[in-house]
């Protein structure tokens, strides 16, 4: 039954566990309960059911409710036709190489702001936190042309990883959130740590990391959705069939392919996101509340 | 760990052994460059990734726009550019657009997370259930999402799903995405079912820090539900409220995605182009970087005005 231990709210829990109040909260919760999976819910049920109908059912008037004869053909379809297995490869892959280059160089960073505070330090904290101010789109186009033609090294990276991962650490939100939270671990453990001849290296593998497990969860999650959300950026960066990654390569086959096969497709694509999210849910949700508010 | 004084520490004899809270008190001065170089060592993976991909492409962008490359030679050409870009016709209707969809989403995406998380914080049970599923769309790929809604949700015929619930309530159908008149509210439902769980969660948060007595005291004296949400809870996350606003401001005014999947990037009598869509158009369609970096920066000053607005009105609010 109710936890009494919550604070009170809007309205108080003696009012809803009595007489009228206690109606009207059960009916009100039942309707949103219902109301919340119909509306959240029922579209994607809606989308992995009507992958499963064949082209006639979907046309039909009204539409049915359960696939009456379902197979998985077009699934099957989805998997060959678009050569899903190599999407979902090379966006896994883009979306690891992120991960990683986050981790080692934005934690770095975040360290270095945090704890060893080297000169300039504010000045380039400053700088990073001033392109949260710039929209994406104003920024896509000077970046396209510096991919394409690296200014002083005058690399092209098209059709490369490095074009999505590199970009991947230039992340403020991310830096910001791990040093807020370095700045959380008290001065005397690295002190300590100081004293007893430990490199700053090695204080930040051995005393800063292992106490950072949450954050870097956090971060770590925001680094791969992102990458496996993003379409505009890669779209334009990876312009060969073979670099595609999944959420495009969909859109480049849309055109020509039957609609259940694009949804078949919209469903594998948005499997592996889904399973992240449910399993690492507590994370996200504590994630997303730390760095927007406190912040 | 040896507590004996080790040679080169700082501890002076005779000094407490706290070290203070901040950094290191008295140090050479070769010690303190090598200090920074290893600072700067950390950092510097990080600043060149910025140099390159963030700081070079602010500069770059604000330059080209004031540039023509033709066959390989850029010229300076002033203001060219932005004369161009504006002449085009599609740029209006790509701005009443944009500012439509602000709108709109404003009042769907901003009000209806509001109130779903009011909601919300009341309920004592399934609250971790109502939660997933708020946010599970935001964690969909969007082009997943928004092929959903494109061929099954807004399919014009009687099969769709938003047409056969609506012939269910024996309500008219609509033409939905081939409508010019509504492409911009389905364009905004579907970005808001895709979008608003964020928003609702940070809400939440926001509603968890709300002191109990407040509600209290206001019941005490006599106000009803709606004066308490109007006196308590809005006065109390005004400071939150006003910042998802701007956010959402900033965000929903790049849209892009929505009208290039749902509406094949412009939509019926151009009811959908957007100035990210058209920024998209003349950068790599029309062969125009120089124009879309011009349009790029419109697009900056609208958004940085907007921010400026912003900060000058909570300023006055304080």
């Amino acid at each position: 039954m109710a936890q009494d231990s919550g604070t009170r709210t809007l309205v108080s829990h003696a009012q809803l566990r009595r007489g009228r109040g206690r109606v009207i909260y059960w009916a009100l919760l039942t309707v949103v309960v219902v109301g919340f999976t119909l509306v959240f819910l029922g579209p994607l049920y809606w989308m992995v059911t009507g992958a499963l109908k064949s082209g006639q059912e979907i046309a039909q008037t009204p539409p049915s409710l359960f696939p009456k004869d379902p197979q998985l053909r077009n699934y099957a379809d989805a998997w060959n036709n678009l050569d899903l297995a190599k999407l979902l490869f090379n966006t896994f892959y883009y979306a690891a190489g992120a991960l990683l280059f986050q981790l080692v160089l934005d934690t770095a960073a975040a360290y270095a702001l945090s704890k060893l505070r080297p000169a300039f330090g504010n000045l380039i904290l400053g700088l990073m936190l001033a392109t949260l101010m710039i929209p994406a789109m104003v920024l896509i186009v000077p970046q396209y042309v510096t991919v394409i033609d690296l200014p002083i090294l005058h690399l092209n990276l098209l059709d490369s990883p490095f074009a999505i991962w590199l970009p991947a650490v230039a992340n403020a939100f991310n830096i910001f959130l791990l040093k807020r939270f370095f700045d959380s671990i008290p001065e005397e453990l690295m002190a300590a740590a100081l004293m007893d001849g430990a490199t700053p290296l090695r204080t930040l593998w051995s005393i800063i990391l292992p106490m950072s497990r949450p954050i870097l969860g956090v971060v770590s999650i925001f680094a791969v959705t992102a990458v496996w959300k993003d379409f505009l950026w890669p779209k334009l960066v990876m312009p060969s069939p073979e670099t595609r990654t999944v959420s495009v390569g969909i859109y480049a086959f849309s055109g020509g392919t039957p609609m259940n096969v694009v949804i078949a497709a919209s469903v594998i694509a948005a499997i592996p996101t889904v399973v992240v999210f449910l399993a690492f849910q507590r994370n996200i949700m504590s994630g997303l509340t730390t760095g927007s508010l406190k912040g | 760990m040896a507590i004996t004084t080790v040679p080169g520490t700082r501890r002076k004899p005779g000094r407490p052994a706290a070290p203070r809270p901040t950094g290191p008190p008295r140090t050479s001065l070769g010690r303190k460059v090598r200090d920074n170089l290893t600072g700067h060592a950390f950092l510097i993976g990080a600043v060149i990734c910025f140099a390159f991909f963030s700081w070079y492409p602010m500069i770059r962008g604000v330059v080209m726009s004031f540039q023509r490359t033709r066959r390989g030679v850029t010229t300076w050409v002033g203001w060219d550019n932005y004369e161009r870009i504006i002449a085009d016709p599609s740029f209006w209707t790509a701005w009443k657009n944009t500012f439509y969809f602000t709108v709109l989403a404003l009042v769907l995406g901003y009000a209806v997370p509001f109130f779903v998380a009011i909601l919300l914080n009341e309920f004592r049970h399934a609250k971790g259930y109502l939660r997933i599923l708020v946010y599970l769309p935001v964690m969909l790929p969007p082009a997943s999402a928004l092929f959903l809604f494109k061929f099954y949700a807004y399919d014009p015929g009687d099969a769709g799903l938003f047409n056969s619930i609506l012939k269910a309530l024996h309500l008219p159908t609509s033409q939905w995405m081939q409508s010019p008149e509504m492409t911009m509210p389905a364009m905004v439902i579907a970005s808001t079912w895709m979008n608003m769980g964020g928003a609702v969660l940070i809400y939440l948060a926001a509603l968890q820090n709300i002191p109990g007595e407040l509600y209290e005291a206001a019941e005490l004296d006599g106000a009803g539900i709606w004066r308490r949400i109007r006196h308590v809870t809005i006065p109390q996350t005004r400071l939150i409220l006003a910042l998802l606003a701007m956010l959402q401001i900033v965000a929903t005014m790049q849209f892009f995605i929505e009208p290039l999947i749902l509406a094949n990037g412009t939509g019926a009598e151009d009811s959908a182009t957007s100035v990210a869509y058209l920024i998209y158009q003349h950068g790599f369609f029309q062969n125009d970087l120089n124009g879309a970096a011009a349009l790029g920066v419109i697009m900056l000053v609208v958004l940085a005005g907007f921010s400026a607005a912003y900060v000058r009105l909570s300023a006055k609010q304080d």
